[in-house]
């Protein structure tokens, strides 16, 4: 067994440099990773372009790291909802670059399987085609789109095993999987860290060979955005 | 003239057995409290979701399950989860069969623009331009002209555009058109409303079907 596991998440992070680039797993606030948020506000590390598909809320998520001025460029497909990140673009504080997420999501993927480049039918027409280079398949018009280059992904899973074996829980997959591998280090954070073995094989969602690092995440908030119930 | 929830109402008469459908927010999303009774179809969120349920009561909340507006949901029996680049797949391979989405412009040859007012903050166009570029049933949901008044039904698209020559049904809250031959298709009028008035309320060009309708919701 090759063993992923590191014991802390400072030792998950080493290696960590300003202006690095940095995917960053979740969907809004769900299957955000927590901790590793949490290391890099207090390891202050400046001048990030972060790849995520969205920037959080003011007080939670990447939105720690934008209340620091930690972050000069995001990568994103929606960035609603945060205040000090609006105020930060308005002035031109931060750079924002706007992704369709269907291409956000491949991306990435592409990185991670090594593909250099896709051609995609989103934003065909629009303001995201400019400069790019369009081909035409069956007489549909697709835009050429480039894999991501990251130096880190950070990502979160439900359980994971010392071999680097994940398994996500409910919509808390969402970008993390595509992004697990994507990177040059991959450091995956879990709810539950077991010995090897303890997963069934035919569960695994992520097979430890595109993960270099893993550790159990010290707590959970997991703090819903948006919490609507039934009547 | 239809409320919201008349809109939706009409607009879950589109939904046939079988159907996997993506509901875009606002009213999209009311679709769903409509579904006919008789017939079966899953919704599909681009999170990561297929067949989504209601929302959850206070003991069934999971942070780690919502839908693309961030709201806690539940699945039904059936359900399925998956990865966004793989969600994308199902939407970009046209595995799905229906999608519902808001706009704020359409234009007679079939444009929609959905994601960005110049000047205001821009919040991103999230799965729209996927959504758009791809689907080939798509249903626009939205009031017939904006708040101050103007059309939303126009020549051409004068905010950014979301997609090109991709809309093909719309139902507004005064009538139901298509979109055929670059030009606007009056199907069916919403009860007590005149051909005439929904005329002077869109701006492009506007022909009326030899067999429109008043509505039946």
């Amino acid at each position: 067994m090759i063993s992923k596991k590191v014991h802390s998440v400072k030792e998950a992070l080493h290696g960590i440099d300003n202006n690095m680039t940095l995917l960053v797993g979740g969907f809004g606030l769900c299957g955000i990773p927590e901790n590793a948020i949490a290391e890099l506000v207090r390891l202050n590390t400046k001048g990030l372009t972060c790849v995520s598909n969205n920037a959080g809320v003011d007080d939670f998520g990447l939105g720690l790291l934008l209340q620091k001025h930690q972050i000069k460029k995001m990568v994103s497909s929606y960035v609603g909802e945060n205040h000090e990140f609006e105020r930060q673009m308005l002035s031109g504080e931060i750079e924002v670059e706007l992704i369709p997420q269907g291409t956000l999501a491949e991306r990435c993927r592409s990185a991670k399987v090594g593909l250099p480049a896709f051609f995609t039918p989103a934003g065909v027409g629009t303001e995201v085609a400019e400069g790019k280079e369009i081909r035409e398949f069956n007489g549909k018009q697709y835009l050429l789109e480039y894999a991501v280059e990251a130096d880190f992904s950070f990502i979160k899973a439900w359980k994971g095993d010392e071999a680097g074996n994940l398994i996500f829980k409910g919509t808390a997959r969402n970008f993390n999987q595509a992004m697990c591998g994507a990177a040059k280090i991959n450091v995956v954070e879990v709810e539950e860290l077991v010995a090897v073995g303890q997963l069934n094989p035919n569960e695994i969602h992520v097979p430890g060979i595109f993960v270099q690092r893993i550790f159990q995440g010290e707590k959970y908030e997991k703090r819903i955005e948006k919490l609507t119930l039934s009547e | 003239m239809l409320s919201k929830e008349q809109i939706a109402q009409r607009i879950s008469k589109e939904l046939q057995d079988g159907f996997y459908v993506n509901l875009g927010i606002g009213i999209p999303t009311l679709v769903a409290n409509s579904v006919p009774k008789n017939i079966n179809v899953e919704f599909q969120s681009e999170n990561g979701v297929l067949g989504m349920g209601s929302f959850p009561t206070v003991e069934q909340v999971d942070a780690d399950l919502i839908n693309a507006g961030k709201q806690t949901i539940t699945t039904l029996p059936g359900a399925s989860f998956f990865d966004s680049s793989l969600s994308f797949g199902m939407i970009r391979g046209k595995h799905i069969d229906l999608t519902v989405l808001g706009a704020m412009e359409v234009s007679q040859n079939g444009d929609i623009a959905n994601w960005k007012i110049p000047g205001k903050m821009v919040k991103g166009m999230g799965g729209a331009m996927d959504l758009v570029a791809s689907a080939e049933n798509i249903i626009v949901a939205m009031m017939h002209t904006n708040r101050a008044g103007e059309s939303k039904l126009l020549k051409q698209c004068s905010l950014p555009l979301t997609g090109i020559k991709c809309v093909k049904t719309i139902v507004t809250n005064l009538a139901v058109l298509t979109i055929e031959n670059g030009q606007f298709v009056l199907q069916e009028t919403a009860p007590e409303v005149g051909v005439e008035y929904i005329k002077s309320v869109t701006e492009g060009d506007l022909v009326v079907a030899p067999n429109c309708k008043e509505m039946f919701i």
